[in-house]
């Protein structure tokens, strides 16, 4: 066994290859936690297909104490626990890695490869002989595992059991198995198995973060940001937002006194009632949200365009996943860029928040409620399966005590009353935004009838030209408003001066940064710009305008946030290069250095070190 | 804040109703419909019910979806706020509204193209989710609006203006809204206010899913011989079950009844309803008995009207939800948000 090579020490990918519904998903994560709770980053992403029971499901854990957590490509170890993808997965392993397999049956030599290491243990074996009920067999062979890669791995035993511990707190009869379970496997690796050249010691790297899914995260900012109604249809990777909402009000929104809840959860029949509810909900001056993805956003189409042009709080939380309904419904895109930023008939824009993690989708979540009311529009904050469905390590969220809720321009009773003038679609002030009212406000006044585009700025009816064009005119004062309001993008300056640039956006975030550490190790030198909204700032046409040659970075085939730089800030297409990648697995810093060194030596920027040389 | 009118400049002459709002208090634009549509007809008749009920105008929200009936809301209750929202989908603006504000009344108007082609399927969620509201289909068996196409409520073998004959079945909303358990179900006929005021009054008093449908013949498009929406028709062929006369605390008990034959309902709020029974052996509290009449008399060629069904003790969504007391939309951060010391506990659980 290689005792000779040198130990990678907390710096390593591990995949578990399982079937679905094989209950391994809770032992894997138990495996990924532990290692974060040794003070080493851990980034883990489920691969699963669009099935219950039965079909191949992976989970691929990185250990990285450098901190980088965009998926990296490439497999160290492999856990092959499903025989149906056994080529596959072995096909993955790097030279020089590990296949880990159960060995209870014998197989022939010729399913294994000479250049990696082979590991065999006899878990069915283990398990029949201890185990007498089928269930227990199946779900003890999971810990069984887990118990066998800490000690192969030299992990910290004592974290291991504090957490299952922790998740079987007030279940104590199911503990102790649980940690027989994992002697037994950790037993046998100590006395049977070789010791390998991957390990994971303790460090110091996670500090205060917080190991959470941007759903989860997304769902308590609206919690925070005052939601009161969401209404949604259930869909692959949005449905868990939804459920983590009911979750969340369910321990932090009831009254104490009488126990009733201060939101209210409606499952529709369909996305169009969902996003019809949220603008009843919002026109009467609740805030509310939907949760949804692709196909839903479609169905949307009609009700986003009355919102934008009726101007009518919603927030719409857009898991963002691959293509349409037997697309890639459990693989990650960023696919519905132009699809929400033009969404509907007419002219509309809409104003989209772009989080890079669940740190930023709580506070964007919350801030799209502020937003909505403010600009009185629907916001769509866009996460992606990446971020929304897998645990990600991120800072601790944060919450400022004095914050106070934005409602916007509304007109109370009380200014009613004392005369002011009242004109639903009226620029009083020149930042494209009018008073509303909400229904029931006053007896006789400040009332008004809604209805798209056939209304002077009276809100009454008109069907002229000049009516139309004025208001329309005044709903792209608004959108420049919004460029003021929405997150500014954030820039990461190379070490050296430079004249090429990059924008990326959203769950590309981690491997970006990674990226550029590897380029900038190269002598490729780039300033980054993480572009945090649509519609663009001017400093998005600034950065642009400072460099040469710019990078768009994207997980979407036909560049779409390119066509909307393009477009919004009237650039020449030829001054953005593309570098795309939408196989529906998440990007990876070798894809993005990879694709970007290639291009810049091919532009004949030459790396600084060679220059110098 | 008060509900009490602020005083026009009115005629003097005109009635006030109990807090003082006049007829004209209840009025809208100018209607802009054709001569003689049966829609202006439920328009007037929901401005009279308002005002004979005393309801703060301002407190009732209307919606509705897209089409001639769709366009009515303009036309009546001027001070209150209106939304005419996509075609077909009104009840999902409605029921959102409705989460928002519970203290509103809620009217819905819809047409039976909004309700039972494009918008079938939120006609049917709303009324099996209970929510509380007054849901009217102004029911003329055509698209009006498009000119003339048949709607889904069209009767198989009636004859468009243009001489082409409906081959489909079909759809009653009534039957529907009987097995979708709404709790406040009747037919009216724009032709008829005497039957259809009362009957409005007692769906706006109703607290749950009260849905009315009120056959309302379109004068462009749907009023000729073989058209079984027609003035004509209707007139000829109505089988009342019931007449309403609504009775308030306050007026006078009406002594014209005629005994053995009138039952009278109580509302939630002491108001009551008497029914005037033509049939005696009507209970319009059978859901099953009223589905079994609907389907007798329909075979015979009859077009039921009256109050059908009435569940006295309705349940509506708020109570499934279990929400507060308070109008959402009167939440402030108080109530709403966590603070930052919740935060700090939850990410303390994610370590
Ligand atoms: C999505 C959509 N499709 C089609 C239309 C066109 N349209 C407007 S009104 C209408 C039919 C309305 O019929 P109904 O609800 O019976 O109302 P009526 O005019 O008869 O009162 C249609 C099809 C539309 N407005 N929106
Ligand atoms: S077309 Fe028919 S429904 Fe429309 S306004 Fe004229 S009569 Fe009424
Ligand atoms: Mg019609």
């Amino acid at each position: 066994m290689p005792s000779d090579a040198p130990a990678r020490i907390n710096d390593f990918v591990i995949k578990f290859s399982n079937v679905n519904g094989s209950g391994s998903a809770s032992a894997n994560t138990l495996f990924a936690k532990s290692i974060m709770r040794m003070g080493v980053p851990v980034s883990p992403r489920n691969i699963f297909p669009s099935n219950i029971q039965g079909l191949p499901t992976w989970y691929e854990v990185r250990v990285c104490e450098a901190g980088y957590l965009g998926r990296r490509g490439g497999v160290d170890f492999m856990v092959a626990m499903n025989p149906q993808t056994w080529d596959k997965d072995l096909a993955e392993i790097e030279p020089g890695g590990y296949l880990f397999y159960d060995s209870s049956k014998p197989l022939p030599k010729s399913r294994f490869r000479d250049d990696v290491h082979t590991i065999g243990m006899p878990l069915t074996q283990i398990c029949n002989r201890t185990y007498s009920d089928p269930r227990e067999r199946q779900l003890f062979k999971n810990i069984i595992y887990v118990g066998a890669l800490s000690a192969m791995l030299g992990m910290d035993l004592a974290e291991v059991e504090k957490l299952i511990g922790e998740q079987y707190k007030g279940k104590e009869r199911l503990l102790e198995p649980n940690i027989k379970a994992l002697h037994m496997g950790r037993d046998y690796a100590l006395e049977h198995l070789p010791r390998i050249d991957l390990a994971v010691r303790r460090a110091d790297a996670v500090g205060e973060k917080i190991f959470l899914e941007g759903n989860s995260a997304a769902a308590l900012g609206a919690v925070y940001g005052g939601a009161t109604v969401a209404a949604w249809y259930p869909i692959t990777p949005s449905s868990s937002l939804a459920e983590a909402f009911a979750r969340h009000c369910k321990r932090l929104r009831h009254d104490p006194e009488s126990g009733k809840a201060r939101y209210a959860i409606v499952q529709a029949e369909d996305e169009l009632a969902s996003i019809g509810m949220v603008i009843g909900a919002g026109w009467n001056g609740a805030r509310a949200f939907t949760a949804t993805s692709g196909p839903g956003i479609s169905l949307m189409q009609e009700f986003i365009g009355l919102a934008y042009f009726a101007e009518i709080p919603a927030v719409i939380f857009n898991v963002q996943r691959g293509g349409p309904s037997t697309g890639m419904p459990t693989r990650t895109q960023q696919a519905d860029i132009t699809a929400c930023a033009y969404a509907s008939h007419g002219d509309t824009k809409h104003v989209l928040l772009l989080p890079e993690d669940p740190k930023e989708c709580f506070e964007m979540g919350a801030q799209a409620f502020d937003l909505a009311d403010r600009l009185q529009t629907p916001i769509f904050v866009m996460l992606d399966l990446d971020i929304g469905m897998n645990e990600r390590l991120c800072e601790p969220l944060a919450w400022d005590d004095s914050h106070r809720y934005d409602r916007g321009k509304v007109m109370t009773s009380e200014e009613l009353e004392a005369g002011k003038d009242f004109g639903r679609y009226l620029d009083v002030d020149g930042d494209g935004i009018a008073y509303r009212t909400y229904p029931g406000t006053h007896p006789t006044r400040g009332a008004y009838f809604t209805r798209g585009t056939t209304k002077d700025r009276y809100a009454r009816y008109s069907e002229t030209g000049p009516d139309y064009v004025d208001n329309v005119q005044r709903l792209l004062r608004k959108l420049e408003t919004a460029k003021e309001l929405v997150p500014a993008p954030h820039l990461r300056p190379a070490k050296r001066a430079t004249r090429t640039g990059v924008i990326y956006y959203g769950s590309t975030s981690p491997a970006m940064h990674e990226a550029l550490d590897q380029l900038e190790a190269q002598g490729l030198d780039l300033d980054a710009l993480r572009v945090r909204a649509f519609p663009f700032s001017d400093d998005v046409s600034e950065f642009i305008a400072d460099h040469d040659r710019l990078f768009v970075v994207e997980q979407n085939r036909d560049a779409q946030l390119r066509s909307l730089l393009v477009n919004e800030c009237v650039i020449d297409p030829a001054r953005l290069v593309p570098i795309l990648h939408f196989d529906g697995t998440p990007i990876t810093a070798r894809f993005i250095a990879g694709e970007i060194g290639q291009q810049m030596k091919a532009m004949n920027v030459m790396p600084l070190r060679k220059v110098v040389q | 804040m008060t509900y009490l009118a602020k005083p026009k400049l009115h005629h003097p002459g005109l009635d006030k109703n109990e807090r003082g709002y006049t007829r004209r208090d209840y009025e809208g634009a100018i209607s802009t419909l054709c001569a003689g549509c049966g829609h202006d007809s439920i328009s007037a008749a929901i401005i009279q019910a308002c005002f004979e009920l005393d309801l703060p105008p301002h407190r009732i929200a209307k919606l509705s979806g897209i089409g001639c009936s769709s366009k009515t809301p303009t036309y009546f209750l001027g001070s209150s706020h209106g939304f005419n929202s996509v075609h077909g989908r009104m009840p999902s603006v409605l029921t959102g509204a409705n989460l928002a504000n519970r203290d509103l009344i809620y009217l819905g108007v819809s047409g039976d193209g909004d309700s039972a082609s494009i918008g079938f399927g939120q006609f049917a969620h709303s009324l099996r989710r209970g929510v509380n509201m007054v849901y009217v289909v102004e029911n003329n068996g055509v698209y009006g609006l498009t000119k003339g196409q048949f709607s889904a409520t069209a009767d198989k073998g009636s004859k468009s203006k243009k001489g082409a004959i409906n081959t489909d079945a079909p759809i009653d909303l009534v039957g529907m809204a009987l097995q979708l358990g709404a709790t406040f179900i009747a037919r009216g006929f724009s032709g008829d206010k005497a039957q259809l005021v009362p009957l409005l009054k007692a769906a706006l008093l109703h607290r749950g899913a009260a849905f009315l449908d009120i056959i309302s013949p379109c004068v462009a498009f749907n009023n000729h011989v073989g058209s079984t929406k027609s003035y004509d028709y209707v007139r000829e062929h109505n089988e009342a079950v019931n007449r309403l006369d609504f009775v308030s605390p306050r007026s006078e008990i009406m002594a014209d009844y005629e005994p053995g034959s009138v039952e009278e309902v109580v509302l939630h709020d002491g108001n009551a309803i008497r029914l005037r029974k033509l049939h005696t052996d009507y209970d319009p509290h059978d859901r099953i008995g009223a589905m079994n009449y609907l389907q007798e008399r329909q075979a015979a060629g009859e077009v039921v009207t009256g109050l059908l069904y009435l569940d006295t003790e309705p349940d509506e969504l708020h109570a499934h939800l279990g929400t507060v007391a308070t109008p959402f939309n009167q939440l402030g951060e108080s109530e709403l948000c966590p603070g930052s010391a919740a935060l700090q506990r939850f990410n303390a659980s994610l370590r």
